[in-house]
C-alpha cells in the first residue's frame, strides 16, 4: 500500500533543481557520512542527502517525497543519541546545517529567531551583548542544533531551575508532513487556540520540520558561584544533594560524577578533580549577587556537614569552565577507558536516587560489567554508561541486557525511560513498559493529524505505528507497514 | 426540562441527574449532569455518553465555564467535584500527583503545610470560588506569577484524560524531566474541553517563599509605564511577577513588581529595585513597597483602586452564570508594551468607551475588562479596531506577533462577536479535534474555529 517509488537519479535530479546541484549528495562514499547520528550502534546509509537553504526549499523536498511516498527525516548537527536522525535507505535524509542564520534578535522582547542550523551556543553567544543568554544549554552545546534541540526538547545541566526547550519555544514555523509551510504560535507566550508549539516541540522530528523557531531569550544571571565538592562515597554525596534542594535553594545546576566517570574524564582532558573521590558534585549558584552568596555559604557548609574532603569555587570564567571541563567531557571520555560504551538517559525522583545508585552498582557487580555514573542530581535525571569490549562476543549483548535492566528499575521507581536524549530507535521497544497500549494509540493520534501518510521520519518513538483512520483490535495479518517493509516492529 | 436519566448514563456513574436550573454553559441548558469519582467511572460514563451521542462539556467549579463561544450543543455536564483528592504529594521531589476537581485553594493548603506551592494564582471567582486542576489547565488560566513560572502548561508533568469515545490515555509521568513519548499535557492545556475529560494531573511544585513585597509606582502615561516594566525586568533583582494596572484613559498607570524569598533576600532586593525605578522613572514618579498580607496564592492585581475594581466585577463567576462585562485577552511581545497600550486605548476611543486594562505587562499578557452597559455594537467595533492596530505589530516574521481573544462575553456580545480572531494552523487544530474527538461530541463549538 505504500508503493514508494526508488531513489533514483530522476528524484536526484528533481532535488538538484529545488536545492542546487551542491545541496544533493548521492555519492554512496558521501552518504555514508550520515548513516548514523551520536548513537553509533545503529547505523543506515540514506538513500539521498540533500542540505536545502531555505524554508521553501525544505517545504519543496517534502512535497516530493509526498508525491512520491518516499519516507523523509531530517537531521540537524547529528549529535543525538537515540537515534532520532537516524536514515533510511528507502527514503530522504534532509539536513538543516546549511540553514544557520540567526534572523533577528530582540533584546527588549527577549526574543530571537533563528534558523534551525544555528548552533545552541551561538545562540547565547549572539545575546550575550545585550546581557541575555539562550537557556537550555545541553552538553554538546557547541555543536547541537536548536532544530535538534527543538525536536528533542533537550535539557542540559541547567534546567532544573531555567527548564527545557519547551519551556523556551514561543514560536514555529515548521513544514508540515504534507509539505506546507506554516506558522504554530506567534511568539508570544498565549497564542490562540491549541498549545502545538508545546505538542511538536518533543516530538522527535515526527511531526514535520522546524524550518524557523522563535526563542525565548533570559537575562544573564548578575553573578554565578560554581563548587566542586568531593566526597569519598556517593551516598554522602546523595545526602548533600537532599540537604541542599531541603533547604529550599534551586541551584542553577547540580551534577554528580562517580569514581569511574571520574577516572575517564581525568584520561581524557586531565580534569585534575579532587584525588580519591568517590563522588564530585558540581553545583551552580545564580541570581542576585546577594541571594548567590548566602546560598554559597550555605551550600559550603552543608557539603562540609555531608562530609565534603575538598571544596573548591571558581574565581573566574576560566576557573568556572575547568570545572565543567570534566563532567561536560564525560561521555566522550569514557572512550578511554573502554572500547565501547552504552550511554542510557533514565530518570527516577531525586528522593530515589540512593536506592537506585546502589542497585545499578548491585547490577554492575552481579554481572560483571562495568557502569561509570554522571548525571544532573537536582532531578534524578541519570546517565549510567554502560562499559564494554566490542570486539568479545557476547559483551555488546550482556551491556544491552543490563541497560534494559537499568531502564526498568527507572520505571520501577516511578520515573522515565528517557529524560532528554529522546526515544528515536534506541528506546521505542521500551515504550510499552512505561505507556499502556491506549497511552500510545492516543498519542498516536497527534501523528496521524499532522502525518496521515506515515513518511515523516517513520518508525522512530513507537514500536507499533498507528494506521490512521483505523480502528485499534486484533490484528490476524502482519501490520501492512511491517508488510511493507516502512518500518521493523520488535 | 429535567426527564429521567438513560439507563445507560445511569449505570456507568453512580451520580447522574437530570439537570437544575445552573447546569448550562453558554445559555444552553444541559439535559443530564453527572459527577464521576475516578477515573474509571469517568471513562464508563463518557463511554456511555459516545452511546448515546450525547454531546459533552466538562466542568470543575463552574468559575471559568462561560469562557469561550458558547457551545452550539450540550447534552450531558461532566462535574468532576467528586474527584477531589490528593494522590501523592511527594514532598521531597517537589511533585504533587492530583484528581482534576481539586480546587486550586484547597490545594494550596495541602502543600502549605510542606512549605511548598503549586506556582499557579490565576485569580478566584468574584464570590470567592476558586477554579479546579482540571479547569486550569483547560482554560490555561494563570495570574502574576505567570512571568516567573509560565502557565499551567508549565508547571504540568503528567496528565491523566479520557477521551470521547471512554479511552483512558496518560502522558508524562510523575518526574519533571521527561521526554518520552508525546507531551499530551500541552495539548490539552487550554483546549476548553474539545479534547476530552482532564480526570489527573500531576505538576512540578516551588518552595513557599518565607517573605513577599510588592514594589509599586504610578506613572503618568504608557511611555513611563513601559520604561518602569523594562527597568524591572532588566534589573538583577530576578522578580516573580511584573504586573500593571490602568482603570481607565484618565487615570495614572500603576505598576507593579513582586519580590518573593527569604526575609533578607526580599528586603535587600526591594530597596535595591526601589533605587533603580526612581532612577529609571527620573523621579516621576517614586516607588512604594506593599507586603502582601497573606502567603502568595490566588492574586487580586497589585495597584488597588479603580482598575482592581473593573476586574473585581469581571471576576469569573462561579456556577457558569452569564458574564457581567467583556474580558480581552491580549498577548503581544513583551518588548512592545507601548503600542500595544496605545493600540488598545485608541481603539476604545473609536469605539466610544473607556475600558480597565490590567496584567502582566512583563510577560506580554494583558487583560481589557469592558463593562456589561456598553453597547455590543461597540464591543464589536473595539475588538475589530483594536484587532487591526495588533496586526500592524509585525513585520511579517511570524506573520502575527499579537493577538486579542474575547475570554468571555454576555450572550449579546457572543452572538455578534468573533471570539477567537485570526488563529495561526486552525487546519492543523481541525486535524488534531478530528482526531481526538471524530463525533465533535466534546464541547462542540467552544473553540477556535468552531472546532
Amino acid at each position: 500500500m505504500y508503493d514508494s517509488a526508488p531513489i533514483d537519479d530522476q528524484l536526484a535530479i528533481r532535488l538538484a533543481r529545488i536545492c542546487g546541484a551542491d545541496g544533493v549528495i548521492s555519492d554512496p562514499q558521501e552518504l555514508r557520512t550520515y548513516e548514523c547520528d551520536g548513537l553509533t550502534a545503529h547505523r543506515s546509509c540514506p538513500g539521498v542527502v540533500v542540505l536545502p537553504q531555505s524554508a521553501e526549499q525544505v517545504a519543496a523536498v517534502v512535497r516530493e517525497c509526498v508525491a512520491r511516498r518516499i519516507p523523509f527525516v531530517a537531521r540537524g548537527s547529528g549529535t543525538g543519541l537515540s537515534g532520532g536522525a537516524l536514515p533510511r535507505a528507502d527514503g530522504v535524509l534532509i539536513v538543516t546545517s546549511k540553514m544557520r542564520s540567526i534572523i533577528a534578535i530582540d533584546p527588549v522582547s527577549r526574543r530571537a529567531i533563528v534558523e534551525p542550523g544555528v548552533t545552541n551556543l551561538a545562540v547565547s553567544k549572539a545575546a550575550e551583548p545585550y546581557g541575555l543568554f539562550y537557556a537550555p544549554d545541553p552538553s554538546s552545546q557547541v555543536v547541537c542544533s536548536v532544530g535538534g534541540n527543538v525536536a528533542e526538547n533537550s535539557g542540559g545541566a541547567h534546567c532544573l531551575k531555567h527548564g527545557f526547550t519547551v519551556h523556551h519555544i514561543t514560536g514555529l514555523q515548521i513544514v508540515t508532513p504534507e509539505g506546507e509551510l506554516t506558522w504554530l504560535g506567534d511568539g508570544t507566550t498565549t497564542a490562540p487556540g491549541y498549545d502545538l508549539v508545546g505538542a511538536f516541540t518533543g516530538s522527535e522530528g515526527t511531526l514535520g520540520i522546524a524550518t524557523k523557531i522563535i526563542v525565548k531569550l533570559t537575562p544573564i544571571p548578575e553573578a554565578v558561584t560554581t563548587l566542586l565538592a568531593a566526597f569519598t562515597t556517593m551516598g554522602a554525596g546523595g545526602a548533600a544533594v537532599s540537604a541542599i534542594i531541603g533547604s529550599g535553594i534551586l541551584p542553577g545546576a547540580i551534577e554528580m560524577m562517580d569514581a569511574l566517570a571520574i577516572e575517564a574524564a581525568e584520561a581524557a582532558v586531565q580534569c585534575r578533580y579532587p584525588e580519591g573521590a568517590g563522588a564530585v558534585l558540581i553545583v551552580e549558584l545564580d541570581g542576585p549577587a546577594s541571594d548567590v552568596e548566602a546560598q554559597t555559604a550555605m551550600v559550603r557548609a552543608i557539603c562540609t556537614a555531608e562530609g565534603a574532603y575538598e571544596i573548591r569555587a571558581a574565581r573566574d570564567a576560566a576557573e568556572r569552565a575547568a570545572i565543567w571541563t570534566g563532567r561536560k567531557s564525560a561521555f566522550a571520555a569514557v572512550g578511554r577507558i573502554s572500547p565501547a560504551y552504552i550511554v542510557q538517559d533514565g530518570v527516577v525522583p531525586r528522593t530515589a536516587l540512593p536506592r537506585v545508585l546502589d542497585r545499578i552498582s548491585e547490577l554492575s557487580a552481579e554481572h560483571g560489567i562495568r557502569v561509570a555514573n554522571v548525571f544532573h542530581a537536582g532531578d534524578g535525571n541519570l546517565h549510567p554508561l554502560v562499559l564494554f569490549d566490542d570486539s568479545a562476543p557476547g559483551e555488546q549483548e550482556a551491556a544491552e541486557k543490563l541497560s534494559g535492566m537499568i531502564l526498568d528499575l527507572c520505571i520501577e521507581h516511578g520515573g522515565s525511560i528517557t529524560g532528554e536524549h529522546g526515544v528515536g530507535v534506541d528506546k521505542s521497544r521500551y515504550m510499552p513498559r512505561m505507556f499502556g497500549a491506549d497511552d500510545l494509540d492516543t498519542m498516536q493520534l497527534l501523528r496521524c493529524a499532522f502525518d496521515p501518510r506515515s513518511l515523516c521520519n517513520p518508525g522512530k518513538v513507537f514500536p507499533t505505528p498507528r494506521l490512521c483512520g483505523e480502528v485499534p483490535g486484533v490484528r490476524r495479518a502482519p501490520h501492512p507497514l511491517v508488510a511493507s517493509g516502512l518500518i521493523d516492529q520488535f | 426540562m429535567a426527564g429521567s436519566v438513560p439507563a445507560e448514563l445511569s449505570s456507568a456513574c453512580a451520580d447522574v441527574a437530570a439537570v437544575g436550573p445552573t447546569d448550562a454553559v453558554g445559555g444552553k441548558q444541559a439535559q443530564y449532569v453527572a459527577a464521576p469519582a475516578s477515573t474509571a467511572e469517568a471513562a464508563a460514563l463518557l463511554r456511555a455518553a459516545a452511546g448515546l451521542g450525547l454531546a459533552v462539556v466538562p466542568r470543575g467549579s463552574g468559575s471559568r465555564l462561560d469562557w469561550g463561544q458558547a457551545p452550539t450543543s450540550c447534552d450531558l455536564i461532566v462535574d468532576t467535584r467528586r474527584m477531589d483528592q490528593v494522590l501523592e504529594h511527594a514532598a521531597g521531589d517537589q511533585v504533587v500527583a492530583v484528581q482534576a476537581g481539586i480546587r486550586l485553594d484547597e490545594l494550596a493548603k495541602v502543600l502549605a503545610t510542606a512549605e511548598q506551592r503549586l506556582a499557579l494564582d490565576a485569580p478566584s471567582s468574584s464570590d470567592g470560588v476558586s477554579g479546579t486542576v482540571g479547569g486550569l489547565i483547560a482554560t490555561g488560566a494563570a495570574g502574576p506569577l505567570r512571568y516567573r513560572y509560565g502557565s499551567p502548561r508549565d508547571l504540568l508533568i503528567g496528565i491523566t484524560v479520557v477521551r470521547a469515545d471512554g479511552t483512558v490515555a496518560k502522558s508524562g509521568g510523575k518526574v519533571v524531566k521527561n521526554v518520552a513519548g508525546y507531551d499530551i499535557g500541552k495539548l490539552f492545556a487550554g483546549s476548553l474541553g474539545t479534547l476530552g475529560l482532564i480526570t489527573e494531573a500531576t505538576f512540578r511544585l516551588h518552595p513557599l517563599p518565607e517573605a513577599t513585597v510588592w514594589v509599586m509606582l504610578d506613572c503618568p502615561d504608557s511611555a513611563t509605564a513601559a520604561s518602569a516594566v523594562r527597568a524591572i525586568a532588566d534589573s538583577p533583582v530576578v522578580p516573580s511577577a511584573i504586573e500593571l494596572s490602568w482603570a481607565s484613559a484618565t487615570a495614572p498607570i500603576s505598576v507593579s513588581a513582586l519580590i518573593e524569598g527569604d526575609a533578607d533576600s526580599v528586603a535587600g532586593r526591594t530597596d535595591r529595585l526601589r533605587e533603580l525605578l526612581d532612577r529609571a522613572t527620573a523621579g516621576q514618579s517614586s516607588a512604594r513597597t506593599k507586603r502582601a498580607d497573606d502567603r502568595p496564592g490566588p492574586h487580586t492585581l497589585a495597584g488597588g483602586g479603580a482598575a482592581d475594581e473593573a476586574f473585581r466585577v469581571l471576576r469569573p463567576l462561579s456556577d457558569g452564570r452569564e458574564p457581567t462585562g467583556t474580558l480581552v485577552r491580549v498577548a503581544f511581545w513583551p518588548g512592545q508594551l507601548t503600542a500595544v497600550l496605545t493600540a488598545i486605548r485608541a481603539a476604545a476611543d473609536a469605539a466610544g468607551l473607556d475600558p480597565a486594562i490590567g496584567g502582566s505587562a512583563g510577560a506580554g499578557v494583558l487583560e481589557v475588562s469592558v463593562r456589561a452597559e456598553a453597547a455590543v455594537e461597540a464591543v464589536a467595533d473595539f475588538v475589530a479596531v483594536l484587532r487591526a492596530g495588533l496586526d500592524g505589530l509585525s513585520d511579517g516574521l511570524p506573520p502575527s506577533r499579537a493577538s486579542a481573544v474575547v475570554l468571555c462575553a454576555p450572550a449579546a456580545v457572543r452572538d455578534s462577536v468573533d471570539m477567537w480572531g485570526r488563529v495561526p494552523s486552525l487546519a492543523l487544530m481541525r486535524a488534531v479535534k478530528d482526531q481526538f474527538d471524530p463525533e465533535h461530541r466534546m464541547a462542540p463549538g467552544r473553540f477556535a474555529g468552531g472546532i
